[in-house]
């Protein structure tokens, strides 16, 4: 595996997603993004928003839905 | 001071709630039923002469020296073996008993030698003080006879007399002062559990034998001790005592080995400890100790130790011995600079979970108050995270659910991915005495490690799985529990969710799931797992145990939520003798979770971004805490080759041995500007330190360690820091440079902060532990008393939480160019990254880490036992010596990673667990062929490791 971002962090989020996908389809997304939230520190959250900004390429859908989700509740809450 | 005497009852205490009353020498006595005449009389405080009885083992009745009458009935039966009846009245001394006494005590003496004076035992010799409690004045048969004594009589050797056996490097047995009282024996059988001594020949040819007449060394003795300390001459002695003397104080303190938490009396003379004996107060260990605990303490006061603080400026610079103070001020100058340089959280730390809790939360506090972010983490990010984690959704807390007494309860025991008969040897034995009494045991574990099968101990179910398919596993369990309609559907109505139970057993009741879709992946016959299902759920209280080859994968969190799941679903929580309990690695990696070491939470298991938890904190800290979770150890590492963080302070951690993937630990602190290690060795992170911090060792401060079970003990100081200070005190120098004021004049005041900001330890105080010995967390209001078994009438969360555990295969696969699985794992002998047990004599047992292979595998690859071979992954390689064994399947591997110049965390892979990292050394896909000796890289890091750690010569005044 590589271990630079953001290759690395796509890996992450796809990971929690495979976790998150098996809880029922409802669930994955809030899921995701609440496992995020609470233990990404702020750069590597700002790394993958960076990659979603830039397409977001290799992020399983929904992780992607999780991700955006996340960053736009974090732009609002600013 | 003086020594902590512990009064020995002859037999031991009976559990019986039922009471007896008897008289003992006239005076009136209650006892529980079951209880020796023996111990009766000793609980009011009369000695009945005995040799052969102590309260560690059961009776046996063989000295015929605690002879009582009892009135009514005929003889002089012995008072060990002897249980007390309601009304019965014994005499324990009148002229008849006194004459048999004196008698036995004659013959024992006669075939003894007199050289009490010069006795490695003498003013501790039991033989010695039954002498003078039977008033034994003269020995009328002599010496000339037949005897054990001498070498030679009359000029001939003397084919009855055995020589010393000194291979055990800690302790001597002298077969010619033996009275073959079979303690010892007795001791390995019922408190071990090894069955390595027994009485070989009969009669006056009885001698003490261990193995088939071997040398203890080369037995299957493992060098736990109990023998020793059972023995009443000086027939088995520990060395120390025989090199020093007597000891003639003694403190209690708590072992910092493994997290079992072993209580023991540390015996000293002056400021030299002279040895170390297990407390029966001890509620962890009852007495009991292995060979780390015992005798392995000799690194404290190795030549090795650096006891000056160093500074450079350059990694390949020599080191300088510096002051305390130059070396705190450049530490802090350094992380000022980086921190105004690259940002505030361009620095952080990692605490130990070898320090006490004192320490521990004095340097997440430093990280929190004095960087001023939450870059902190502790090696449990490497062992436990996914335990924290999995409880803590399922349960509610982050902790074992059982106290260890708790096992003596337990009627069926599934032990998964661990093998604490090596790496919990305390607790592997009060378990391995519960299977001996009848309880089943299941094992789960790739290996056929020593609790499948050892003396006395025959798992009924061994599910030898491939690495990396445990969650398939526990859930085909699962599978066998609901579709057989096993579960307790009571428990669950009352204390779960329904309907996410419903959910869950859809879900496991999947064909996908069923044992004989499983079976196919895991390699373990779909019998075997049905097998082992229904023991664990019809088989009365079922009780779990799990180490790191159930956390250290890609899933190792889904696996612990699997496990607890299966115990709700069976009901196996919230009483004595079941629970699911994480076998935690280092002495108080429990206790650096409790304290608040990750990066994501305070004290408490209380998430950061939580605004009332936080204002508690920057209330009684005086700042403004940063609101966002930190960075986790393989994230700072990662962070660093990026080049966003440069500066990290390690108290008592070996991260580039211990983490995975070498190379990229190894790339990470090369890139970072100013490495603090805080250590007792310039250990191997310490090669690429700027800056390095003595530590001190467990035997030179006071605080509090936690233990598996959440018990929380004292760890006391029993001689001055040889580096000057405690870490505690070394972490409080480094806030006050920084320009955070921290203020304690004692550990007690650091636990008085600890106990007020966090609710779990709101009762805890050293005073409290001084007069309690210890107590189980939580300890509050609601929990006076602490808390030995927890969800007691409910969840901590509420319900308990049925989760969907979808097993997923690792991305480290196998492949033609890996095609083997590599697990790796610990043995008894070594500690961890082997910083402190390689500096003793514990190496004679594991001089190396050796990588055992199945025969089949060795052959196809023409490996033969005791070969060099290369170990491959796609991480990188090493070399090492094969082993070959049948205890791998075919197709796994293993190895230990307790010796640095193997560095068997080059083979391992960046791979971690999805929720938080825990890095997955469990499973990596490697290939083994043959080789000439150490690879080209062993080479030059051995001679990178000679360069790093030259000190210069101090400069002439």
């Amino acid at each position: 595996m590589s271990h630079s971002a953001p290759d690395k962090l796509v890996y992450m989020a796809n990971q929690i997603g495979k976790f998150f996908k098996s809880q029922g389809e409802a669930k994955t997304v809030a899921g995701v993004s609440e496992h995020i939230k609470k233990f990404w520190d702020p750069r590597m959250r700002s790394q993958i928003y960076a990659h979603i900004d830039s397409g977001g390429a290799g992020l399983e859908p929904q992780v992607k839905a999780a991700i955006e989700k996340l960053k736009n509740a974090e732009t609002a809450a600013k | 001071m003086s020594l902590v005497h512990e009064t020995d009852y002859g037999t031991p205490r009976s559990k019986s709630e039922k009471e007896v009353t008897l008289t003992i020498d006239g005076q009136e006595i209650t006892v529980p039923e079951g209880t020796s005449i023996m111990r009766a009389a000793m609980e009011m405080g009369t000695q009945i002469p005995k040799l052969c009885a102590t309260d560690m083992v059961d009776a046996f009745g063989s000295c015929r020296l605690c002879l009582v009458e009892i009135e009514g009935r005929p003889g002089t039966p012995a008072s060990c073996t002897t249980p007390v009846m309601p009304g019965m009245v014994v005499k324990t001394q009148t002229d008849r008993l006194k004459k048999i006494r004196n008698g036995v005590m004659e013959l024992y003496i006669s075939d003894h030698p007199l050289d009490c004076l010069t006795c490695s035992a003498n003013g501790d010799c039991e033989l010695q003080d039954m002498a003078g409690a039977v008033g034994l004045r003269d020995v009328r048969y002599g010496y000339e006879g037949e005897n054990h004594v001498f070498p030679k009589q009359d000029g001939v050797a003397n084919l009855n007399w055995l020589a010393k056996d000194e291979s055990n490097p800690y302790f001597t047995y002298d077969p010619s002062k033996c009275i073959v009282c079979s303690r010892c024996v007795r001791a390995c059988e019922e408190v071990q559990g090894t069955f390595a001594l027994t009485i070989a020949g009969r009669g006056f040819d009885s001698r003490v034998s261990p193995g088939m007449q071997e040398s203890f060394l080369t037995s299957e003795c493992v060098s736990c001790g109990a023998c020793v300390q059972a023995c009443p001459t000086a027939t088995l002695n520990e060395k120390k005592v025989i090199e020093i003397g007597k000891p003639e104080h003694s403190v209690v303190t708590t072992c910092a080995y493994c997290g079992v938490g072993c209580s023991f009396k540390a015996e000293m003379r002056g400021e030299e400890v002279v040895r170390m004996v297990p407390y029966k107060d001890g509620e962890a260990n009852r007495g009991h100790s292995c060979v780390k605990g015992r005798f392995a303490w000799g690194y404290a006061t190795h030549k090795e130790r650096i006891l000056k603080p160093m500074i450079r400026a350059k990694v390949t610079d020599p080191w300088k011995e510096v002051t305390w103070e130059e070396a705190i001020n450049y530490a802090a100058s350094e992380f000022k600079r980086i921190q105004q340089q690259y940002g505030k959280n361009a620095v952080g730390g990692i605490t130990s979970s070898r320090c006490t809790n004192e320490e521990t939360y004095l340097v997440q506090k430093l990280i929190r108050a004095g960087f001023g972010n939450n870059n902190v983490d502790t090696c449990a990010r490497v062992c436990h995270s996914p335990t924290g984690y999995g409880l803590g959704q399922t349960y509610g807390t982050s902790a074992g659910t059982q106290n260890f007494d708790s096992v003596e309860k337990s009627d069926v025991i599934m032990v998964i991915g661990a093998n604490p008969a090596a790496a919990h040897p305390v607790f592997a034995s009060r378990m391995k005495k519960r299977i001996r009494e009848g309880a089943k045991l299941i094992v789960i574990d790739p290996r056929r490690t020593e609790m499948v099968k050892s003396a006395h101990i025959d798992a009924a179910y061994h599910l030898p799985l491939l690495p990396g398919t445990n969650v398939a596993i526990v859930t085909s369990l699962a599978h066998v529990v609901v579709t057989e309609k096993l579960y307790d559907e009571k428990f669950i109505r009352e204390r779960c969710d329904w309907d996410e139970f419903q959910a869950w057993a859809d879900f496991v009741s999947l064909p996908q799931n069923s044992p004989e879709t499983v079976a196919k992946l895991s390699g373990v016959s779909a019998e075997a797992i049905r097998g082992a299902a229904r023991l664990y759920a019809t088989g009365g209280n079922g009780a779990i145990y799990y180490g790191l080859g159930v956390t250290e994968h890609s899933q190792g969190s889904t696996t612990v939520m699997a496990i607890a799941n299966l115990a709700m679903a069976t009901g196996n929580i919230g009483r004595e003798g079941v629970g699911v309990n994480p076998l935690r690695g280092q002495n108080n990696v429990q206790g650096s979770c409790d304290m608040g070491s990750f990066p994501h939470e305070l004290p408490g298991y209380r998430h950061i971004s939580g605004d009332d938890v936080r204002h508690l904190f920057e209330k009684d800290w005086g700042v403004t805490l940063e609101k966002e979770p930190g960075l986790r150890i393989p994230n700072m590492l990662d962070a660093a080759v990026e080049g966003a963080f440069r500066g990290i302070y390690i108290q008592g951690e070996d991260i580039l041995q211990s983490d995975p993937d070498t190379k990229h630990v190894s790339a990470g602190l090369e890139a970072m500007e100013c490495v603090v290690v805080q250590d007792l060795f310039l250990n191997e992170t310490a090669r690429f330190a700027h800056v390095f911090l003595p530590g001190s060792t467990f035997l030179e401060k006071n605080g509090t360690f936690t233990n598996a079970e959440r018990r929380i003990q004292m760890v006391r100081k029993v001689m001055a820091p040889k580096n000057g200070y405690e870490d505690w005190e070394i972490t409080v120098m480094l806030s006050n440079a920084l320009g955070y004021k921290m203020e304690y004049s004692h550990p007690s005041e650091i636990m008085d902060e600890i106990a007020r900001l966090t609710p779990g330890f709101a009762n805890v105080s050293f005073k409290m532990l001084d007069e309690r010995g210890s107590v189980q967390w939580p300890c509050n209001d609601k929990a006076p008393e602490g808390s030995p078994i927890m969800h007691v009438n409910g969840f901590v969360r509420g319900k308990g939480k049925f989760i969907v555990t979808e097993y997923v295969a690792t991305d480290e696969k196998t492949g033609p160019r890996f095609p083997l699985l590599l697990t790796t794992g610990r043995i008894l002998s070594q500690y961890n990254v082997g910083a402190q047990t390689r500096r003793t004599e514990n190496s004679m047992w594991h001089a190396e880490d050796v990588l055992e292979i199945h025969p089949h595998d060795a052959e196809q690859r023409g490996v033969r036992d005791g070969d060099w071979v290369r170990l491959q992954s796609r991480a990188g390689e090493t070399s090492l010596r094969a082993q070959i064994t049948d205890r791998v399947a075919p197709g796994v591997v293993y190895t230990t990673f307790h010796h640095p110049d193997t560095q068997a965390n080059v083979i391992t892979t960046d791979f971690s667990d999805w929720a938080t990292n825990c890095p997955e050394y469990k499973v990596t896909a490697v290939q083994v062929s043959p080789s000439n000796g150490p690879s080209t890289w062993q080479q030059e890091y051995e001679e990178f490791s000679k360069q790093s750690r030259r000190i210069l010569p101090e400069a002439a005044e």
